[in-house]
């Protein structure tokens, strides 16, 4: 047996082992990590919890999620955004699917439905081939809590726990806090309508100085970016699906589908639950949403989620309903992003079948496979 | 045979792929085309392009008008049949119908299903709310009737809680009904529940149609010790009002005993409470 055969068996005895090493370790380390990494997404969480959780999930999931950080709350917090992202095999340019929650601060089920979302598109789109390709074609934006001051402060007793608008600080001969963030977006921002445009500093709707004036506002706005097919925004309580335009004489021009796309979406989402979603435009004139805003901007599919419930709990909606309200939540947002998708991208592509994915691939045949090849290069020695 | 090798090896490193961790259901997504166009033939109601308060005759039943309407049957409902183990929810409103009434105001006809949250039965109502127009503001007044539902028995359970609270030598109370997290103590829930039917006489009073009231949240109640058969009780409720999106506070003075069901003695709205809204000391 000459020498290069003795290196070559070598090199390949090493190798096999090391495969089957690495196959299996890594298996466990995913199993493992996964295991010790026990977020409970059936739990409300304080704002430093969901900080950490968004750090978590972009650490172990680096080929699909990333942070942004754009824009500042009143009391300077971050607003931070994850993106959840698939590069294009054709390269092609991607657009933008955008959801936030917690507008509102007491609605947390909203932050809650954010990071569940985040978590079913981690968890299932190796296995989706259907999500894979809108990832590939979007980018879904997701924001778990956009009014991080409101929110904060709904945790900072049990007497703040209702609390809705920002933390602003009382204007000049008010003292009053807070500005009602979804009544303070460029959208028909001057219309007064009783009861519930306020320009009255006290009130739970009050619409701040100007349009667009609160940093967690034009947060928003600078977080939009061109392409934006939809946007979704997260509310509760009430289930409801609302279209824009709040406002009685203002019409969108893609009505009849805006209204055709979110009656599919509720009854995707009564087939999980049986849960019934109204999908209606606004049952009251409501200026400044940012609903509105978005579809005044031109993003074609403008969408106001309100989760459960109807009134039983209200904003307190119990633990042991997050996970129900969460998966119709889930299956409704997907049903709309789905549709958005199909319409912006006319030609369906299929994922490059060039490469080979071999999911569900047992790392136990690769232990078999190289011990095999241990046994045959054995075996060059014999 | 090390050509054997060579193509294994190919293979196996050609192949990527992790291990499948969980299996959950997948959420169907087809193409949404075909399901679009299918909705588009159910869509059988017509939009109005601007919807009106004021709207008279059928009205849309998932909109505003005879929603408003029929959830003040519901505040009905439960000042004459609630109890602490007996709490009616709008379920639903089948169809309804607007009218002017001369000057004096508007009368609305509702067909709606109500639920009784605890027993988790639901059942038909018919109703017909008056809302009063002008200077006097009176609170609507309600004429309803309903299948079965209203004659769901808790008659055990009532005189139970009632007995138990009776031999009871401390006075109870309890605070944050649901809690943050939306959670209430299972012996916290007869106090909850007779706080949501105490509620409805305020909320029956109070209603417009351009208010939509539910209760969210017991702050504090206390038993007081009482001489006669009634158990009495303080309670400071929070309601929540949709359309201002307030939250009111409301003082009450309850009384319940099984025979007599549930009575308000006092009610007292309570102001803003500004001082709550400052932000805490230690953040």
């Amino acid at each position: 047996m000459d020498s290069s055969s003795i290196l070559t068996a070598n090199l390949l005895q090493y190798f096999s082992v090391f495969l089957s090493f690495f196959c299996f370790f890594n298996h466990s380390l995913v199993e493992g990590a996964e295991s010790t990494w026990n977020y409970d997404y059936t739990k409300y969480h304080r704002m430093d919890e969901i900080r950490q959780w968004m750090e978590d999930v972009e650490q172990m999931n680096p080929h699909l999620v990333s942070s942004s950080v754009y824009g500042q709350t009143y009391e300077g917090r971050n607003i931070t955004l994850l993106k959840l992202a698939l590069d294009n095999p054709q390269g092609r340019e991607k657009k933008v699917i955008w959801v936030d929650c917690g507008i509102h601060a007491r609605e947390w089920i909203a932050p809650a439905f954010c990071q569940w979302f985040v978590k079913e598109i981690v968890q299932s789109y190796k296995t989706n081939k259907k999500l894979e390709q809108i990832l590939q074609n979007v980018d879904i934006l997701v924001t778990p809590v956009v009014n991080v001051d409101g929110y904060m402060f709904t945790w900072a007793n049990d007497s703040t726990r209702l609390w809705r608008k920002s933390r602003s600080t009382p204007p000049p001969g008010s003292s009053c806090y807070g500005v009602d963030l979804n009544r303070n977006f460029n959208a028909n921002w001057e219309v007064r309508c009783v009861g519930c445009v306020s320009f009255d500093s006290c009130s739970n709707t009050y619409c701040g100085k100007s349009a667009g004036s609160e940093p967690e506002a034009k947060a928003v706005r600078s977080g939009m970016v061109d392409k934006v097919l939809c946007f979704l925004t997260i509310h509760s309580a009430g289930q409801l699906i609302l279209l824009p335009y709040g406002h009685p004489q203002i019409t969108a021009p893609n009505y009849e589908e805006l209204v055709s796309v979110g009656k599919a979406a509720a009854a995707e989402m009564k087939k999980i639950h049986g849960m019934d979603y109204t999908v209606e435009r606004l049952h009251r004139s409501n200026s400044g949403s940012s609903r509105d805003w978005a579809r005044l901007i031109g993003i074609p599919f403008s969408y106001t989620f309100e989760l459960r419930d109807k009134g039983e709990f209200g904003h307190l909606l119990p633990e042991d309903q997050i996970q129900p309200a969460c998966e119709e939540a889930y299956a409704g947002a997907l049903s709309i992003i789905t549709y958005g998708h199909g319409q912006g991208f006319l030609q369906q592509h299929r994922p490059n079948s060039a490469v080979v994915t071999a999911t569900g691939f047992s790392s136990g045949l690769v232990v078999l496979v190289a011990m095999w090849i241990m046994s045959v290069t054995t075996g060059l020695f014999v | 045979m090390r050509l054997k090798i060579i193509i294994v090896l190919t293979i196996l490193t050609g192949i990527t792929g992790s291990p499948s961790i969980t299996i959950r259901p997948e959420v169907e997504l087809v193409d949404n085309k075909q399901r679009i166009s299918e909705q588009q033939n159910l869509v059988t109601e017509t939009d109005e392009v601007v919807e009106d308060v004021m709207a008279t005759g059928e009205l849309n039943p998932n909109h505003y008008p005879a929603q408003r309407a029929a959830k003040v049957v519901q505040h009905y409902i439960n000042t004459l049949y609630g109890s602490p183990f007996k709490v009616f929810h709008l379920h639903r409103v089948h169809s309804g119908n607007a009218e002017d009434v001369a000057d004096s105001g508007r009368k609305y006809q509702l067909e709606i299903s109500v639920q009784e949250m605890i027993s988790n039965t639901s059942g038909k109502c018919s109703a017909e709310v008056f809302f009063s127009r002008g200077d006097k503001q009176h609170s609507p007044q309600v004429q309803v009737m309903c299948e079965e539902l209203l004659k769901i028995n808790t008659t055990k359970e009532e005189d139970a809680f009632y007995q138990h609270l009776k031999k009871n030598t401390s006075l109870l109370s309890a605070e944050y009904l649901p809690d943050s997290h939306g959670h209430i103590e299972p012996d916290m829930k007869p106090l909850w529940h007779l706080a949501s039917v105490a509620s409805s006489f305020i909320m029956l009073n109070e209603s417009t149609q351009d208010t939509l009231f539910n209760m969210a949240q017991v702050a504090n109640v206390t038993q007081l010790a009482t001489e006669s058969d009634q158990l009495k009780f303080e309670y400071l409720i929070l309601l929540h009002e949709m359309v201002s999106q307030e939250i009111i506070r409301w003082k009450l003075l309850v009384s319940w005993c099984p025979p007599e069901g549930v009575k308000v003695l006092q009610m007292e709205k309570l102001p803003h409470c500004h001082e709550c809204e400052k932000p805490p000391n230690t953040n």
